[in-house]
């Protein structure tokens, strides 16, 4: 089986960056895992973000805002070829705050970013009293939250399901329950799967998320990547009750809360815990006091896929030309870049997006 | 925090035999029941309801409250109206009682959770007026509400058993349309050896089979193509049987093919599970005491495979004493010699099961539904749309799930699980053990988040 | 008695208190299994489902399977796992109510 591109994990990382490249004419190979394989594809909050990115790299903010700009057409063409809504709402979203001085602190932090990013960073804060005509459940305890217009959030399991759907329709060919063992390269990459499977292209791309821990070092990357649990919460069904996401809670299209989400440095273990979904729970009462009779149906650790400075990694390998590296905890903001953007990078076009700051080489010292 | 040698999740025979008998070697026990009264579903409400109305039950119902006055015995607590919603390391169970939530630490966890009905999505099934059978029985048992109108649907000893109640009640059934063929019949016949050595479950279904006759309640065998119809409620069964087509017209259809182990405790802390293909489920690996593949946890009764109350009340023993004898009450000496007697018995009791499975199938039209058919009553989803996420590539439940949320429901996953197993294996042409199940995660069951709150020991957020 | 009922109550001569569905005053058997007293007064549909709004009943009447939620006092609850108590207010679910 030959290809242009072979992408080493079909999540939506993965995915966006086929459907892009598909749509530049290239011949995709998508190998996927199993259906017990960790899956931050699955797992996920759903937020399409802005706020809060790069306060220490600029350039990361700006690349979060390319995306959530992009996401639009990106969710319309989707959707127009395949039926499928991904569900996407970008009227904003919401930092909640339980003290002023918490809020004030990232009011100067925010305005830092803002001047950097030429003004270009579109916020505004809202005390209790107008945070409460936006949003009438939410609790006296918030003294008030960022609410800022270049966020929002989509399904992202229906953006994964409408990416499966159309990266087929547009001619790639994905190989479900593989685990990639070995890629080899002479002229071109030879990609060997455990159940013997091999796939040969002139590319490799490793989108594999905490895959590329062991595979990464293979290709010639240090992947210094990590795995950082987080358990999020899910309600049952209810009446519309918050109105835009913000990262204590959001209303999924389908009418359950979602309830996020703990940051623990627990390795691979993707459990929930007592403790875990009882201080999440107390949270997202204090902010939406209403919550408190609402029934929890679900809940998960999800792991996030994240590099020393939590920024993303676009890399090709020195040792393996040819061979890319992408990853990235955004993976739902940054879709709309990576199916859009990304592929102009990996084809060396005159739009490839400046990406020298996301290199490994910030991590080679 | 409470903290017990042994914690016991199920007051049915299973855990009832267990609590006493572990009592008894001197070990601190709690079971943790969700209903109000002990029994578990066979024996439910037995307590209060035996002198009610206890001729109507049987004999066999009654014999429960030997069981449940073991619960008074020394060393015993019994948690009624808890519901355990995680069992986390430790191990430490999280649960509710009246609205509140609580831990417990043991030194051993019993599972006892018994067994669900095996789901039967056949069109029409999920309109108000459509029950399992044994909804049907424990309404009769518990309540004492009879259906005025109903129809039996599928097979099996218990469809027999709770027509046999309803004509002892003055209700009889309106028609049973039974499933198994002719040669379901035959080829059971593979097994008469072990039937006749448990001659009594068979003389016992003959008994009932003469009740329904001398009642004149109408039975159809071999019974295919079943839909139950009615707006907004169910108001007739259609089916075909040896060629004829018949539409039979009620308020009540009691639905069952079976009764499979309720695994999602199990599930929930990783006990490795197989495809067990005599009785078409999953079954928990267990050795021969019933313990699993993880630390300090048992299980016992229906759910480690179905074999009905009497082998779950002896399986709860031989569990009991293996898990004394790991926590030092008893010598391994003592274990084997009194896990002897019950092994014996309990092979006994079991002698029928691969007759009675045989000779009564889960009926093929349920366990691969049309494509309209919804198989996920919580989502809503069919069988055709399990059927296109394969196409999608979807190779396991935990895929299908994410794509159309069979399984995120309430019930998680326990009325759709085993059907989109099935469905995936066939369409991708995998074993039921290489396609897997659901990966089921706490809460067991729905907890407010007010109630997990109060749990919290962390200071607020908003402080 | 009412002969045109899906069900019957063996147990009719119990003590009964006053119970509200859906703003239906009803008189049902005191510490009775809720589910099956409410189908015992003729109730059949307990709530609508949030997916597409079909009605729904008790299937299982064993805690496992969620159709016959009800909304007490603002917490959606399994009718099959609640006891019958005096001046209970019961509703069907809101998500399913739109």
């Amino acid at each position: 089986m030959e290809a242009d591109y072979t992408i080493i994990g079909g999540g939506v990382v993965g995915l966006s960056v086929a459907w892009g490249l598909l749509n530049k004419g290239r011949r995709v190979i998508v190998l996927d895992g199993d259906d017990g394989s960790f899956r931050a594809s699955r797992g996920n909050f759903g937020l399409v973000w802005v706020q809060s990115k790069g306060m220490a790299q600029p350039r990361y903010a700006r690349w979060s805002q390319t995306s959530a700009a992009a996401w639009r057409g990106f969710a319309d063409t989707l959707g127009d070829a395949t039926g499928r809504d991904v569900g996407l709402e970008q009227n904003g979203g919401y930092d909640l705050h339980f003290s002023e001085e918490t809020l004030a602190a990232r009011v100067r932090d925010y305005e830092g970013l803002k001047s950097k990013l030429g003004g270009d960073y579109p916020y505004e804060v809202l005390g209790h009293n107008a945070l409460r005509k936006q949003e009438p459940a939410i609790g006296p305890k918030v003294v008030g939250a960022i609410l800022h217009h270049q966020d929002g959030h989509a399904n992202p399991l229906r953006l994964l399901k409408a990416l499966a759907d159309d990266v087929r329709r547009r001619g790639g060919q994905v190989l479900t329950g593989k685990m990639v063992t070995d890629v080899t390269k002479a002229d071109i990459f030879t990609v060997t799967c455990a159940d013997g499977t091999v796939v040969k292209s002139a590319k490799v791309i490793l989108s594999a998320g905490l895959g590329a821990m062991t595979l990464g070092p293979k290709l010639g990357f240090i992947a210094p990547i990590r795995a950082q649990r987080g358990q999020v919460l899910i309600t049952e069904k209810l009446p519309k009750m918050i109105n835009r996401p913000s990262l204590v809670a959001r209303q999924v299209d389908e009418g359950g809360i979602q309830i996020g989400a703990t940051n623990e440095e627990v390795g691979l273990d993707d459990r929930v815990t007592q403790p875990g979904l009882s201080g999440l729970a107390a949270e997202a009462i204090a902010a939406f006091p209403a919550l408190a009779r609402a029934q929890l149906v679900r809940s998960w650790g999800a792991l996030r896929v994240l590099s020393p400075d939590g920024l993303p990694i676009y890399q090709q390998s020195e040792t393996m030309p040819g061979a890319y590296l992408v990853t990235c905890h955004s993976g739902i903001t940054l879709a709309a870049a990576h199916a859009t953007l990304l592929p102009e990078w990996l084809e060396g076009t005159e739009k490839a997006p400046d990406l020298e700051v996301f290199s490994e080489q910030r991590f080679a010292v | 925090m409470a903290r017990v040698d042994l914690a016991i999740i199920g007051a049915g025979p299973a855990g009832m035999a267990a609590a006493q008998l572990a009592a008894g070697k001197g070990l601190s026990v709690c079971i943790l029941d969700e209903q109000p009264r002990a029994g578990g579903q066979i024996y439910r409400d037995v307590d209060r309801v035996a002198p009610l109305r206890g001729d109507l039950l049987g004999k066999e119902y009654i014999e429960g409250r030997a069981l449940t006055a073991g619960l008074g015995a020394p060393g015993i607590t019994h948690l009624a109206g808890a519901v355990v919603w995680a069992i986390e390391e430790g191990p430490r169970l999280a649960y509710t009682q009246d609205g509140k939530g609580a831990l417990i630490d043991a030194r051993h966890v019993l599972l006892a959770t018994g067994a669900l009905e095996r789901p039967m999505p056949l069109p029409g099934w999920t309109l108000p007026g459509v029950m399992t059978a044994g909804a049907g029985q424990i309404l009769l048992k518990q309540s004492g509400v009879m259906a005025r109108r109903a129809v039996l649907v599928g097979s099996g000893p218990l469809l027999y058993l709770i027509a046999a109640q309803m004509v002892r009640a003055g209700t009889p059934p309106l028609a049973m349309v039974e499933t198994q063929t002719r040669g379901d019949f035959t080829g059971a016949l593979r097994h008469i050896g072990g039937a006749l050595r448990g001659w009594r479950y068979l003389l016992k279904g003959l008994g009932l089979l003469n009740e329904i006759r001398r009642a004149g309640v109408v039975r159809h065998t071999g019974a295919h193509g079943i839909a139950i119809t009615g707006e907004g409620r169910a108001e007739a069964v259609e089916f075909t049987a040896f060629g004829r087509a018949h539409r039979i017209a009620c308020d009540t259809v009691f639905l069952h093919h079976g009764v499979v182990p309720n695994t999602q405790a199990a599930r929930s802390v990783g006990v490795a599970h197989c495809w067990n293909t005599q009785q078409r489920c999953f079954v928990p690996e267990l050795d021969g005491w019933g313990a699993t593949s993880v630390g300090c946890l048992h299980i016992a009764g229906d759910g480690a495979g179905i074999g009905g109350a009497k082998v779950a009340a002896l399986a709860g023993r031989l569990a009991a004493l293996d898990i004394a004898a790991r926590l030092e009450a008893i010598d391994a000496t003592a274990r084997d010699t009194e896990g002897a007697s019950l092994r014996r018995a309990m092979l006994s009791e079991l002698a029928a099961r691969p007759f009675l499975d045989a000779a009564y199938p889960p009926l093929p039209e349920a366990l691969a539904p049309a494509d309209k058919t919804i198989i996920c009553r919580c989502e809503e989803v069919t069988a055709g749309d399990i059927r296109g996420y394969a196409r999608l590539g979807c190779i396991g439940p935990n895929q299908t799930k994410a794509f159309g949320r069979a399984g995120m429901g309430p019930c998680q996953g326990r009325y759709c699980g085993l059907s989109v197993t099935q469905i995936l294996a066939k369409e991708n042409s995998q074993s039921h053990d290489a396609t897997g199940y659901y990966r089921i995660r706490p809460p067991l069951k729905p907890v407010t988040l007010g109630e997990l709150a109060a749990m919290d020991d962390a200071p607020e957020a908003a402080e | 008695m009412n002969n045109a009922l899906p069900f019957e109550d063996l147990e009719a001569g119990r003590a009964r208190v006053a119970v509200s569905f859906g703003g239906q005053d009803l008189h049902l058997p005191e510490g009775a299994n809720l589910a099956a007293a409410l189908l015992g007064a003729g109730i059949t549909t307990f709530r609508h489902t949030p997916a597409s709004g079909a009605p729904r009943g008790p299937f299982c009447m064993m805690g496992a399977c969620f159709d016959c939620l009800v909304e007490v006092d603002g917490v959606t609850r399994q009718a099959c796992m609640m006891e019958v108590s005096d001046g209970l207010v019961l509703d069907m679910p809101q998500a399913g109510e739109r």
